[in-house]
């Protein structure tokens, strides 16, 4: 069966996950981010590529954030975007998710952007729309369930090349709440589709899913030993409300093992960066030192988002 | 047809050229052929302005049939192009559906006091009321025909003829 997310000439036409795309899709969208990125410094911050088409945001769980810079992304490619909030319309008077697609179509949009609780909601929508034979309306998905953020892992390896270069040479460390991170899954195919050597992830038991070693990925459980010569330090959100089961002891407890700490940070390289894809919970996976130290590039990770996402919205809907 | 030479139509762009650049003239090349022509025009006349750079992937109108060129560059105006005297660059005037979206894109920087166009080869088949000021060689080619510059290692530029196989 064909990849859903290209067309029959192979093209990229839904961004709905990075596993099982070619490197050189990876390379194309970062290079075209890069093009995109020096129009965020002009005076006219604009580009005319998606004039008169009808990007849709489709949050169906909340996020500031990502909607916020795909809405931006959007404005200034010139396209026309309309942000709905699911929560708190059709879906809760009991619409189905492909009734509430079909009547947006209606409405000639030409991108959803989807963000789902559900794992495979942004695969559902672009197989429903790939079953209609309906070419001209594209898929981006935004973070579904546990599965994939695409769009955030992309503009994670925007900002390691930006500050590495070179992807050929690196260690990189993902820290955290592996288990339930669509952001982790996202970087590590992304990493190792680009040719990282190593890629390591560092958690407690609870928090690494079974078989991840499968991946590609070492598995480190303690995270000084983990963090010993990195060159890339990503740091994930540990969700509060993962503290209500059984899987953690206290806030306390994981920042003492697993916080990056100044002391903690001195264990990778030197010149090493730090990434967390946000929001932060000081405190708790992140010491505020390290937060707004010198080798934290976590506000350039959101600039650089934007550029990404005017690459990846354009390239789809030019396919 | 004689295949025009493009280091000789260079140097008679740069005899047009001299006598109108002035301090304030900033030298913009449309990528990719027009950025190597600029170059050596560049530093042929001396100027002492930034050089500039276009991509116009982004301003192109063909983009809902084309998509996005793969290739894309990035732009770079070094300079305010506010009240700026524009010289832009590029190797073939066809259609001017180019030069019309480099002047939309430059518009997005600023606005240029002036803007004037140079180009190696005006291939005539105009589908804009655009006109170059300076032309190197003026001369008419089918549609199937294309005119191709190519840069070789030692920074040589030579035209190719191409016979594109799908006639329309």
């Amino acid at each position: 069966m064909r990849n859903p997310q290209l067309n029959k000439n192979g093209e990229l036409t839904h961004l709905l996950s990075i596993e099982g795309l070619p490197k050189g899709i990876l390379e194309s969208i970062l290079n075209t981010a890069d093009s995109f990125a020096s129009v965020g410094e002009r005076e006219v911050k604009k580009v005319p590529l998606l004039r008169g088409k009808s990007v849709f945001n489709l949050f169906f769980e909340n996020s500031t954030r990502t909607r916020t810079t795909f809405e931006i992304a959007a404005k200034r490619l010139s396209a026309d975007v309309i942000n709905l909030n699911i929560n708190a319309s059709s879906a809760s008077k009991g619409e189905s998710l492909l009734d509430t697609i079909d009547n947006l179509s209606a409405m000639q949009a030409d991108m959803f952007v989807v963000r789902h609780a559900q794992s495979g909601a942004p695969y559902l929508i672009a197989q429903h729309l790939n079953n209609l034979g309906v070419e001209h309306i594209h898929v981006v998905n935004a973070g579904d369930g546990r599965h994939a953020h695409p769009t955030q892992g992309l503009l994670d390896m925007y900002t390691i090349r930006h500050y590495k270069k070179d992807f050929s040479n690196l260690t990189v460390a993902i820290v955290g709440d592996i288990l339930h991170s669509r952001v982790a899954r996202s970087d590590i195919h992304a990493l190792t589709t680009l040719g990282v050597p190593e890629v390591r992830v560092i958690g407690p038991r609870t928090l690494l899913p079974a078989h991840i070693e499968q991946m590609g990925v070492r598995v480190f459980h303690d995270m000084a030993e983990g963090l010993k010569g990195v060159d890339v330090v990503i740091m994930l959100r540990l969700q509060s409300e993962r503290m209500k089961g059984a899987l953690l002891p206290s806030a306390q407890e994981f920042y003492k093992s697993y916080g990056l700490t100044p002391d903690k940070l001195a264990r990778a390289k030197g010149d090493a960066i730090v990434m967390h894809p946000g929001p932060m919970n000081r405190g708790v996976e992140i010491d505020s030192t390290v937060a707004d130290g010198g080798q934290a590039v976590i506000l350039p990770q959101v600039t650089f988002g934007i550029a990404v996402r005017m690459a990846v919205m354009s390239i789809t809907a030019g396919n | 047809m004689l295949i025009p030479d493009a280091e000789v139509l260079c140097e008679s762009l740069r005899r047009q050229i001299a006598p109108v650049v002035s301090p304030a003239t900033v030298m913009i090349g449309v990528h990719t052929g027009g950025a190597w022509i600029a170059a050596k025009l560049h530093r042929a006349l001396g100027l002492t302005t930034p050089l500039g750079l276009l991509d116009i992937s982004f301003y192109r109108d063909d983009f809902a049939r084309v998509g996005l060129n793969p290739q894309v560059k990035k732009s770079a105006i070094p300079i305010d192009i506010e009240n700026a005297e524009i010289l832009l660059i590029d190797d073939v005037l066809y259609t001017g559906r180019t030069v019309r979206a480099a002047m939309n894109e430059l518009f997005d920087y600023g606005r240029p006091k002036k803007i004037d166009l140079a180009v190696l080869v005006d291939r005539g088949g105009r589908e804009l009321p655009v006109a170059a000021r300076f032309t190197g060689e003026t001369l008419i080619l089918e549609a199937h025909q294309s005119l191709n510059l190519a840069q070789d290692a030692s920074g040589q530029l030579s035209f190719q003829l191409v016979e594109k196989k799908d006639r329309t």
